[in-house]
């Protein structure tokens, strides 16, 4: 099955009232799929294609305040569109469940995938997970659902799905019976919801005096989801034996040089660590899954007893090095004994990172490194 | 027609207040008495997305409320888009049966900013779409909630801050976008202009919105003695005579038929509406006539349409 029917199956699955979307590519096998379930009545929903991705967001804003649950997709510029509502939306506490099929910012224009659309909105305040394989992406509907809704909560949730990598690939998909799946995800019952039975006001404007202690609530809810995100995962695996974790090791127990990567880039580069295991050097793999909030006890505890990261970032932060890395940084930074960081910004539009590249970016850095260059960042082969 | 727009007629109208006393606006505020108006015709079963503004600043500053009605702020210039996406949640909630089926009405409130410029986008998707909803403009002319700058509702010749009248310019140099014209460009069922100076006919306009099935628009003349440096006591006069000059004239198209809610066989001068408008101070008597010229010969296709039919 395609990853995009996948995802889209999943949204089916997880009944949602309103859907509401702008075509662009990669984006569109989710929400072609989707109109095909409306149309053929598999799915009651009220499905909108919408004039713009920010109307798009601002429907579900207005829906999912509403009651409904409520579901969108984007990507790249879409996504920069709405991104104004993508604040509003967590602010406001409603749990829509976005997938975005990641693909590049322009300029220039590219339709291929990275990871500067997400990154374009990483303070957004949303709950973001990345996914490695069409089988993470079906499953972190259900789980982003669930997670969000959680009175504890109350958080909108991202799933990022890398653009044609994932969403236009065929991959055998374990779909899960609909009793499980109506179990796990009963309807939706908002804390408050828009109904002139009891009135309430929503999106009231803050003067100085209380703004701070407003984003202070949405702080707390941010870190403090960290435990349903564990709680929500150790669930989902029980019903179907498949257990994820923020933050997944390969190879990294005992490994002096770490890669750490996000998105569907881990299973290439676990291919990488492979061949540098059989010969017979001690690389390991680090997969970040948890982007916000951002699991730094699960990461310190993954990597501290390396001496070297390699941080692969799919996105710029132009005049600075990678989000990822800085973040990896700023996680390590507390520790005395930490190791040296090498970061490279590798595939960005799309272009293939296979498992060579990862044994040379591995090469480059331990060089680097052992060179004294302990802050280093590049990108990855650049003609130059 | 006559006793429709008779103005003691108010009296007859509910004690209730939806939006409440208390809140923020400026002496002799017509937008806040327009929605008053609005959200008195509609009752309690509505649900009410509103777009940043005057209107937005005056009733929610955290944690209070004027709005005794559900009522939710998201931005700017998707007012039309927060609404389509509440009036979906109600109908399938309904079909799904989670929520109690009955009438509830789902409103959608911006400025002339928010709906003519920043907004349009949203509208014109919204209408397209088909949403069961009202959606009003409460139109006062240029940005007051910011300062007074212009917006493309902004009348020809009117000083703002950003369209000052100075040794070379003699404020907006452009004409006044015609939104009712753009929404009922949709197709949609029923679009109307109002004006709070004529409480009963607005409160009859918005119950008419209210009952048709589909997309409803309404474009309220709201006068703001801030921003058209005039005096507070006037709004009401002053909304009286953007009408009778025919600047604002009150008109239907319904189903793509025009109607004039009130028809005058001879409009009063130009000069009595101006002369009462700091914003318009500037104007010489021969821009005062370029203007009433074309006012009039506005007027008049509007009259052509309205007995044709079309």
């Amino acid at each position: 099955m395609e990853v995009s029917i996948a995802a889209a199956e999943a949204v089916k699955q997880a009944n949602v009232d309103v859907i509401s979307a702008y075509p662009i590519t990669p984006q569109t096998h989710v929400v072609e799929h989707l109109s095909e379930l409306v149309a053929n009545g598999e799915l009651d929903a009220e499905f909108f294609c919408v004039e713009s991705e920010h109307s798009a967001l601002s429907v579900c804003v207005g829906s999912q305040a509403t009651g409904a649950r409520s579901f969108t997709c984007t990507s790249s510029q879409g996504l920069a569109l709405m991104s104004e509502i993508t604040y509003i939306a967590s602010g406001l506490r409603l749990p829509i469940v976005m997938i975005i099929s990641n693909r590049t910012l322009s300029s220039p224009l590219s339709i291929w995938n990275d990871h500067s659309d997400v990154m374009s909105i990483r303070d957004c305040g949303w709950i973001q997970l990345f996914t490695e394989n069409g089988q993470e992406v079906y499953d972190h509907v259900f789980i982003a659902y669930r997670l969000g809704e959680d009175r504890d909560v109350l958080l909108p949730v991202i799933v990022n799905m890398d653009g044609f990598i994932l969403s236009h690939v065929i991959e055998p998909i374990e779909l899960i019976e609909q009793n499980k799946i109506d179990q796990f995800l009963p309807p939706y019952q908002p804390l408050h919801r828009l109904h002139p039975d009891r009135p309430v006001t929503m999106g009231a404007f803050a003067l100085p005096s209380i703004f701070a202690e407003a984003k202070k609530a949405q702080e707390v809810a941010l870190r403090s989801s960290m435990p349903k995100v564990l709680e929500t995962w150790k669930a989902f695996g029980d019903m179907t034996g498949r257990y994820y974790r923020p933050v997944e090791t390969y190879q990294a127990d005992d490994a002096d040089t770490l890669l750490v990567t996000m998105g569907s880039c881990g299973e290439t580069a676990s291919v990488a660590v492979d061949k540098m295991r059989e010969e017979g050097r001690s690389v390991g793999l680090v997969k970040i899954r948890l982007w916000r909030p951002f699991p730094f006890e699960a990461f310190k505890k993954a990597t501290l007893s390396a001496k070297k990261l390699v941080v692969i970032d799919r996105a710029m932060s132009v005049g600075a090095c990678g989000p990822v890395a800085s973040e990896v940084k700023a996680a390590l930074y507390g520790e005395a004994q930490r190791p040296d960081i090498y970061n490279f910004v590798a595939g960005i539009s799309g272009r293939d990172v296979a498992p060579p590249d990862f044994i040379k970016m591995v090469d480059k850095a331990e060089i680097e490194i052992q060179e004294g260059n302990k802050e280093g960042y590049e990108i990855y082969g650049v003609r130059e | 027609m006559t006793e429709n727009l008779n103005v003691f007629a108010v009296r007859t109208l509910t004690q209730k207040e939806y939006f409440a006393p208390g809140h923020r606006s400026c002496q002799g505020c017509a937008e806040a008495l327009a929605v008053r108006l609005v959200a008195k015709a509609l009752g309690r079963n509505v649900i009410i997305a509103a777009a940043t503004g005057c209107m937005e600043i005056v009733s929610s500053p955290l944690p209070f409320t004027s709005w005794r009605v559900p009522w939710f702020h998201v931005a700017f210039e998707n007012a039309a888009a927060v609404a389509s996406g509440i009036e979906s949640a109600l109908k399938v909630l309904m079909r799904k049966g989670r929520i109690p089926t009955k009438k509830i009405v789902t409103l959608a409130m911006a400025g002339d900013g928010g709906t003519a410029d920043i907004g349009l986008q949203a509208l014109s998707g919204a209408l397209e779409r088909g949403h069961n909803m009202i959606y009003v403009c409460t139109d006062n002319e240029a940005y007051m909630n910011t300062g007074i700058q212009r917006s493309s509702s902004t009348p020809f010749g009117a000083s703002t801050t950003t369209s000052p009248a100075g040794k070379m310019a003699m404020g907006q140099v452009t004409w006044k976008k015609n939104m009712p014209a753009i929404a009922a460009a949709h197709n949609i069922p029923y679009v109307a202009t109002a004006c709070p100076s004529y409480p009963m006919d607005l409160v009859q306009k918005v119950k008419k919105a209210a009952d048709i099935e589909g997309p409803a628009y309404l474009h309220i003349l709201s006068v703001c003695p801030t921003g058209w440096r005039s005096i507070p006591e006037l709004s009401i006069k002053l909304g009286r005579l953007a009408v009778e000059t025919g600047v604002f004239p009150l008109y239907e198209v319904e189903r793509g038929r025009y109607r004039l809610s009130i028809d005058f066989p001879k409009l009063r001068p130009m000069k009595e509406y101006i002369k009462l408008q700091g914003r318009f101070r500037h104007l010489t008597d021969s821009m005062i006539e370029e203007i009433e010229k074309r006012v009039h010969q506005e007027y008049e296709q509007l009259k052509e349409k309205a007995r044709k039919g079309v």
